[in-house]
């Protein structure tokens, strides 16, 4: 297995020579005008809304930066390709991204395992890749060419533990993890450290697969641990059935999880289930910050749709790369990728992002609540 | 020991939506000796055809509402045993004298084709299935919560199995399926059209797999086009460990898959929950290879 991912870049390789002998004008002086930006994301299949948005921010952003002249004079491209939510895509969609259209950059994606995927090819071939909204740690711990323009589990982990700790006033909470997603046991990890060591206690700890429709054994089990709040780190899809199944249950006590919750499906699949829970996530249209506002219209104007976080993210992830090639001055890997890494305070839609040592994004967290089947905003949580 | 009855509750529910989907193999295989992989899509395109329905029925008939989910119900069994019918026609009849792994991976390719067609036609993202069946107030006794849906889906399921067990036991119909299933050619031979009772047997458990998708959809209204593939592969396990050929054999076989994967991921562990459900499937079959209920055959040379 360790091998072929060498043998099939050295048979794309290939290809390309060959393609490029019969195509010598696809050279250089066709994308002269031109900075082609390579983006992958879960256009359908199960996190599709999270992958439209993300997508819809991304073209808000090109739409805005070519209609004011592009960057360094020239007019950006976005190449976008689906990975249908499934595993196994993402790598095979990025090489072809890289190989074959030759992009400058890679953005991608909301989910943290398809994230992973695509990490180390883009390292590998020293192309610059920021991933809008993965918040596993270990997506940037894969080499130098990786960012990010969201915050990390660690943060949100921490933010969620300290809110249900103080704001909520929970002493004794049950946890449901996704097993199948990096996101959803990265989160749980760090809750529970934070929730923790603050003097709280974990009543019990279940888990199940991403794409189970069936949680009615785990939420009993949990019932009768008998906990005061359940904390569920994951998407929407099992979010809004949990909820459901909870509420048939008669499970009386909050829910509340992270960034994965944020979606135009979840209160449609949830109902009045879902009323009074809590997620942490990067952005709310709510917020009354300059940046926030001007964000939230202008998508509204084009999309007709309110904004959500992973449109906003979507939107910083270009807009950072943009920002760092004007900086470098060229569209080569090596100077985006270190102008990138000396990103300091750039005011972003969802916030001032400082990229730092790690290349990570040091920024606020917002938590929202559900009230009327719409989600109201709270607090924000500075860094 | 209140947990105890709720798991107990929980997995009969999910057990006798599996036992509905397991019937449609079993019934199949005990005619033709042959797995139709393609009946957990059958069940998705159940749930579609309900989706797509309760829209239009709504408007003559206000929903949620009994009798609108029974409209409902009616319609959707309807066109997938129409459709069943269909896939046997063109798919598999073809093939009747072939080898029976011809049929086979035919029958691995309808199943495909159906999931990736479902998701050109309905798109790969997630719908929400309609609120067709009004939900009544959750009944609590001693800390118990029986919810109308989970009880829905038993009575539902009883009323059908019994159903199948007239028509199979008590019709002319069901008389000419049992003697195909014993021995085609004589069957045949006694004038029995026997084309026509294996196309009658695929819409009959098309219109199954059909009811178990809406029942499925009614508890866990999050549908897409790959939701058939997991209920099916259970159900398809069901109805070995049942001992495939049998029908109550299949039934009992969803009822064991169900509670057992419930008790486990409620007691044990949930992240072990299939791995566990499994080993008992095979514990079973290495003790009684023929299934629960499962005759003996004898292999002529």
């Amino acid at each position: 297995m360790k091998t072929w991912p060498e043998q099939f870049l050295a048979a794309a390789a290939a290809m390309l020579v060959l393609t490029g002998c019969n195509k010598p004008a696809a050279g250089p002086d066709a994308s002269a005008d031109i900075i082609k930006v390579g983006e992958f994301a879960s256009l359908t299949g199960s996190e599709a809304t999270f992958g439209q948005s993300s997508h819809h921010g991304t073209q808000l952003a090109v739409d805005q930066l070519n209609a004011a002249g592009g960057v360094l004079g020239k007019k950006i491209q976005l190449l976008t390709e689906d990975n249908q939510s499934q595993a196994g895509q993402s790598a095979t969609v990025v090489r072809k991204l890289i190989s074959s259209d030759g992009v400058v950059a890679i953005l991608g994606e909301v989910a943290s395992s398809r994230s992973l995927e695509a990490a180390p090819i883009c390292q590998q071939n020293k192309v610059p890749m920021i991933s809008p909204s993965s918040t596993n740690p270990k997506v940037t711990e894969t080499g130098d060419y990786i960012f990010r323009v969201c915050f990390i589990d660690p943060f949100q982990g921490t933010v969620m533990a300290n809110f249900a700790g103080k704001r909520l006033q929970l002493k004794n909470v049950a946890i449901l993890t996704d097993v199948k997603s990096d996101y959803s046991v990265g989160l749980t990890k760090f809750f529970k450290e934070g929730f923790l060591a603050a003097g709280g206690k974990i009543a019990v700890e279940q888990n199940y697969s991403g794409g189970d429709k069936d949680f009615n054994a785990q939420l009993t089990a949990i019932k009768a641990a008998n906990p005061d709040g359940l904390f569920v780190p994951g998407y929407y899809t099992e979010v809004g059935l949990i909820a459901l199944q909870a509420k048939q249950l008669n499970l009386a006590f909050p829910m509340f999880g992270g960034d994965g919750w944020e979606s135009s499906s979840l209160v449609p699949i949830g109902g009045a289930a879902l009323e009074g829970d809590y997620f942490s996530t990067h952005f709310s249209p709510q917020d009354t910050t300059p940046a926030v506002q001007a964000f939230a219209k202008d998508f509204l104007a084009k999309f007709h749709e309110p904004s959500d976080a992973m449109a906003a993210l979507g939107y910083d992830s270009l807009m950072l790369l943009a920002d760092a090639i004007k900086r470098a001055g060229t569209t080569e890997g090596t100077k985006v990728r270190e102008a990138l890494a000396a990103t300091k305070d750039f005011h972003g839609a969802t916030g001032n992002i400082t990229i730092d040592p790690a290349r990570n994004a040091s920024k606020p967290a917002v938590i929202l609540t559900i009230t009327n089947g719409g989600f109201q905003y709270i607090e924000t949580v500075a860094p | 020991m209140t947990e105890f009855l709720q798991q107990l509750i929980n997995g009969l529910a999910f057990g006798s939506i599996l036992a509905l989907i397991a019937i449609g193999y079993t019934m199949v295989y005990g005619i033709l000796r042959f797995i139709n992989f393609a009946h957990g899509d059958i069940f998705m395109l159940g749930a579609f055809a309900g989706f797509y329905l309760a829209p239009k029925i709504a408007a003559l008939i206000p929903l949620p509402s009994i009798a609108g989910t029974l409209v409902v119900l009616g319609i959707s069994m309807a066109l997938c045993a129409g459709l069943g019918g269909l896939i046997e026609r063109l798919a598999y009849r073809p093939l009747r004298k072939r080898p029976k792994l011809t049929v086979l991976i035919t029958a691995i390719g309808v199943s495909l084709f159906i999931e990736y067609a479902g998701q050109f036609f309905f798109g790969a993202a997630p719908k929400k299935f309609p609120d067709i069946l009004p939900v009544w107030q959750v009944t609590r006794i001693g800390g118990l919560s029986l919810n109308s849906n989970q009880l829905v889906v038993l009575g539902v399921s009883l009323v059908l199995l019994l159903a199948l067990r007239f028509i199979v036991l008590k019709t002319k119909i069901g008389t000419a399926m049992r003697a195909v299933s014993f021995n085609p050619e004589a069957a045949a031979l006694m004038g029995v059209n026997t084309d026509h009772v294996i196309s009658f047997t695929f819409a009959l458990g098309s219109a199954l797999a059909a009811a178990a998708g809406i029942l499925w959809a009614i508890n866990y209204p999050s549908i897409d086009p790959l939701m058939g593939i997991l209920p099916g592969l259970k159900a398809f396990v069901a109805a070995v460990l049942g001992g495939i050929g049998s029908l109550p054999g299949a039934a009992l076989g969803g009822i064991i898959i169900g509670v057992t994967e419930t008790l486990v991921s409620g007691y044990i562990s949930s992240t072990y929950r299939d791995a566990i459900a499994f080993a008992v499937l095979i514990l079973i079959l290495l003790v009684k290879p023929s299934g629960l209920l499962g005759k003996k055959e004898i292999e002529k040379v």
